[in-house]
């Protein structure tokens, strides 16, 4: 008992030793993000030096006339002077506020003149990333179509007694943009309302299904830069981290070569037919990042919401079903048909296989009929 | 069988009746007033209770107490249970117990209404309560429940918790009604309403809110309904809907229920500290027509809840200015009260502590509600602990500090009994030092970028969350003195005078301590009402 309080009492000292007090919103690396620190920083001395006025008075006023100082109390009860006076002087503070936060606000709204644009998908609960055509960087017309989950080592740690540095906030593939360029966000759903947020590039839109937002930056430093989803989205809002590597230019044209020789081989492993071990290992993988977050990575779900692999009729019934389930979703089985014909392969040949499962094999030819 | 009905009304006119039925069929404000306080009570236990919940999970990094999806039932129902359960009835009882006897009235003009909108509210709360023991969990949507999230992706429980806002609808508007045809038609006919005690008139406007806001409410769960039981796509843009509308439709509704929590409370505040600084307030006319205005503001602000849904810039412009204009109104109010407290003669027994705690915790909400408007910053506030610091900020130490306040003012003209001075007085500062404990570190985290509505966060987050939850357990382990309080002055307290606090103003102090079951039978006189006015001009 006296061990657990001392352990416990060390882990507390210890978490407060190690992380340091953030007390202040980031300054950030866009001019985006710097002008509204700077707004921020305008109001709070304001309201600030409201507040020492106000309360000022108030502890002055509790202080000197109170009745155990003797202090008798006065009768009068209105001033027209007064106030007019403290309804005219708010005003010309708030118009004070209001003319640089309407020049911040119309310089941040104009998304013309992009380099870039990257369209934003949400899904519950992981990014899409598409980098859309583009000559200068070599991006392909077809785009580069990235998915971002959640890191696994984050994952592993969730129930475990200590975290990693960069617990939820690492993601499996991270968004790669080039530093010094005016990028266009456009941002939307797949499902639900989400919100992608980067603190540091300020910039925070909401992703509505069916619609289209945009949102701009242009980041001034190379660098790692984290955020989070900033709109409740389901179970897993806290699961869906943001991560992007601000590269130099040059940089970013290799990376983009090097997307587009990923995607010509992956298209050409989904036209060829997968050993059952390929399946299983590649569908493990797929698996752990994409269904593992309500299915359980041990396949037992969290029933009656998320149904268990194990034993289920859908893994061990016909393969047209199980694969039409996964591409177009149902109810709150979000649809998968974003992943590619050989992932979407192996994770489900691995839903079947595992779990003590007796469906078939699925090769990624299925998949792509099934679509 | 003629004599049988005199006596049986003169029963009735001479004291309650006997029994638990008298709660069931009561028709008489002072026990209405007594339902809606305990209820709000109960309901406040209930939603404080998922508050620590929630504040167990988070007062460290890693998933230890609930799994996230329960986490977000438990977020959602206590936003729904403290908002309609707990603050919302809690005005509804000040205002049963104190509205009729402010205004010299016999009691409410619609009692068999005041009953049934009562008994309403335990059947609404029982069914939002019962959604846990559904297959598929409570509503995990946020007490803001958007859409599609709260449609197409919501637990079949939903329907349940729509049908309960419904009926919490109903009452919410019943219970307005009454209060409009009470001021308005049962008034001493000898009280102007420039007159009214500021609690009187606060209500007023605030049932006006009420009656605008709770059908577009109504109306937005009603389209939730059809939207997911009956295909159609009013907020599903696979269908030609619209998510966004949804948020339109909701905060419509939404804005106006802030000043609904808020309006009263200022009313009260408006009570207290005259008594306690032995001064009239000041500016009475200038605090009716601030009530007025922020009322109006609050139906023209709505969309600052939603700057980052994509909104052309010159919406975003207008909602921004509009927005900072409830400032001016609301700067007023808060200067009345100082330049009230001014070269008085102040005394701080506990009703004075809560009511200048008030003023001075709901300005630093009011703060950092003027910076949220400013439509740049929030994009970096938007939906992070910021936000929850700030509503929380006039949310707490607003509008149930107020609640606090009130109760321990009028306790003794309830009860007849007063409370026990020192641990009340003991009880407020173990709150303040508490509730600033918990929400104000939480104004750092959403800086430091940590959204809200999340179960599990990164280390950097860690401190700060682990020192708001230590305040949460303190501030929610502090109701558990206030109950002992509240039932150790009905006990054991010692009998109260009529007027127990020598300034205190109004009609209700006319009467005795407990206030009579029946009162003003007879409307009070024209020079009562004037020496008993809120304001002096006509003294």
């Amino acid at each position: 008992m006296m061990k657990t309080l001392i352990g416990a009492i060390f882990a507390i000292a210890s978490t407060f030793a190690l992380s340091e007090y953030t007390l202040n919103m980031t300054e950030g690396v866009t001019s985006v993000s710097q002008n509204i620190y700077g707004l921020h920083m305008t109001i709070f001395w304001i309201v600030t030096a409201i507040g020492i006025v106000v309360f000022g008075a108030m502890a002055y006023s509790i202080y000197h006339h109170r009745q155990s100082k003797g202090a008798k109390a006065a009768h009068f009860h209105e001033s027209t002077t007064v106030e007019l006076l403290w309804t005219a002087i708010p005003i010309v503070i708030l118009i004070v506020m209001a003319i640089p936060a309407t020049k911040v606000l119309i310089d941040l709204e104009n998304t013309d003149n992009a380099e870039m644009t990257l369209k934003i998908t949400g899904h519950q609960w992981k990014w899409q990333y598409d980098y859309i055509e583009n000559d200068t960087f070599g991006v392909p017309k077809e785009g580069i179509t990235m998915m971002s989950n959640l890191a696994q080592s984050s994952r592993d740690a969730i129930k475990a007694s200590t975290q990693p540095e960069h617990y939820l906030l690492d993601v499996d593939n991270r968004v790669v943009l080039p530093v010094d360029t005016r990028i266009r966000f456009l941002m939307t759903s797949n499902d639900v309302i989400h919100n992608w947020w980067v603190p540091a590039f300020g910039v925070k839109q909401d992703g509505n299904p069916g619609y289209i937002n945009d949102a701009w930056a242009k980041i001034e430093q190379e660098g790692t830069y984290r955020g989070q989803c900033a709109e409740l989205c389901g179970k897993d809002h806290g699961y869906m981290p943001i991560v992007v590597d601000v590269v130099s230019k040059e940089k970013y044209k290799a990376w983009v070569s090097e997307q587009k020789a990923a995607a010509a081989a992956a298209a050409a492993s989904a036209s060829k037919t997968w050993s059952k071990d390929e399946l299983m290992a590649k569908g493990e993988q797929v698996y752990n990042a994409n269904c593992a977050g309500c299915h359980q990575k041990d396949g037992k779900g969290m029933p009656p919401v998320f149904p268990a692999m194990v034993g289920s009729s859908i893994a061990n019934g016909p393969a047209a079903d199980h694969v039409n389930l996964v591409l177009h979703g149902k109810g709150a089985m979000p649809a998968f048909k974003m992943l590619g014909d050989a992932d979407l392969a192996a994770v489900i040949t691995y839903e079947r296989q595992g779990f003590g499962n007796t469906g078939t094999v699925v090769q990624p030819s299925d998949v792509k009929s099934g679509r | 069988m003629a004599t049988d009905t005199i006596a049986a009304h003169d029963d009735h006119h001479h004291g309650p009746e006997k029994g638990l039925l008298r709660w069931v069929k009561t028709t008489n404000h002072k026990d209405i007033g007594s339902l809606y306080l305990w209820f709000s009570f109960m309901m406040l236990l209930v939603g404080g209770a998922f508050a620590m919940v929630i504040r167990a999970e988070l007062f460290m990094p890693g998933i230890q107490v609930v799994d996230p999806h329960f986490f977000n039932s438990m977020t959602t129902m206590h936003g729904l249970i403290m908002v309609f359960g707990a603050i919302m009835p809690a005005f509804v009882g000040l205002g049963n117990w104190l509205i009729p006897m402010m205004v010299g009235a016999p009691d409410m003009a619609l009692p068999r209404m005041n009953n049934w909108s009562f008994w309403i509210l335990p059947f609404a709360g029982a069914i939002l309560l019962s959604t846990f023991f559904m297959e598929g969990g409570a509503p995990a949507f946020g007490w803001t429940f958007y859409a599609p999230l709260s449609t197409t992706f919501a637990p079949d429980s939903t329907d349940f918790f729509i049908f309960a806002v419904h009926l919490l609808g109903f009452s919410s508007i019943m219970g307005a009604i009454n209060i409009i045809a009470t001021v308005l038609n049962m008034r001493a006919p000898d009280m102007k309403l420039m007159d009214m005690p500021l609690f009187v008139w606060t209500w007023l406007i605030t049932s006006f809110l009420l009656i605008g806001a709770m059908p577009v409410l109504a109306g937005a769960v009603t389209m939730m309904l059809t939207d997911r039981n009956f295909g159609t796509s009013f907020f599903d843009a696979a269908g030609g809907g619209d998510p966004v509308m949804f948020q339109h439709i909701f905060w419509f509704f939404g804005h106006p229920e802030v000043y609904i929590m808020i309006l009263p409370a200022f009313g009260v505040i408006s009570h207290i500290i005259p008594t306690f600084a032995r001064k009239p307030l000041f500016g009475y006319s200038s605090m009716v027509y601030a009530t007025a205005a922020i009322a109006f503001l609050s139906y023209i602000v709505w969309a600052h809840h939603m700057f980052l849904t994509g909104m052309p810039v010159a919406g975003q412009l207008y909602f921004m200015y509009a927005t900072m204009l409830i400032a001016v109104p609301t700067g007023v109010k808060v200067f009345n009260w100082v330049a009230t407290m001014w070269k008085g003669s102040m005394t701080f027994e506990t009703p004075m502590l809560w009511a200048l705690s008030f003023v001075f915790l709901f300005t630093i909400g009011g703060f950092s509600g003027l910076m949220l408007g400013i439509v740049p910053a929030d994009i970096q506030y938007h939906d992070t602990y910021f936000v929850v610091a700030h509503f929380h900020y006039v949310l707490v130490t607003g509008a149930l500090w107020s609640i606090i306040a009130a109760v321990f003012y009028w306790f003794p003209k309830w009860t007849g009994k007063m409370y026990n001075e020192s641990l009340a007085k003991i009880h407020f500062w173990w709150s303040i030092i508490s509730v600033n404990i918990l929400f104000f570190p939480q104004h750092f985290l959403g800086l430091a970028g940590m959204p809200r509505r999340i179960p599990d966060y990164n280390l950097q987050f860690a401190d700060f969350n682990m020192i708001s939850s230590i305040g949460a357990f303190m501030f929610g382990a502090s109701f558990i003195l206030f109950t002992y309080i509240i039932i150790d002055g009905i006990r054991n307290g010692k009998p109260a005078k009529a007027r127990p606090w020598e300034s205190a103003k109004g009609l209700e102090w006319t009467l005795g301590s407990p206030a009579e079951y029946h009162s003003f039978d007879k409307a009070p006189s024209r020079k009562k009402i004037e020496q008993e006015s809120q304001h002096t001009s006509v003294a």
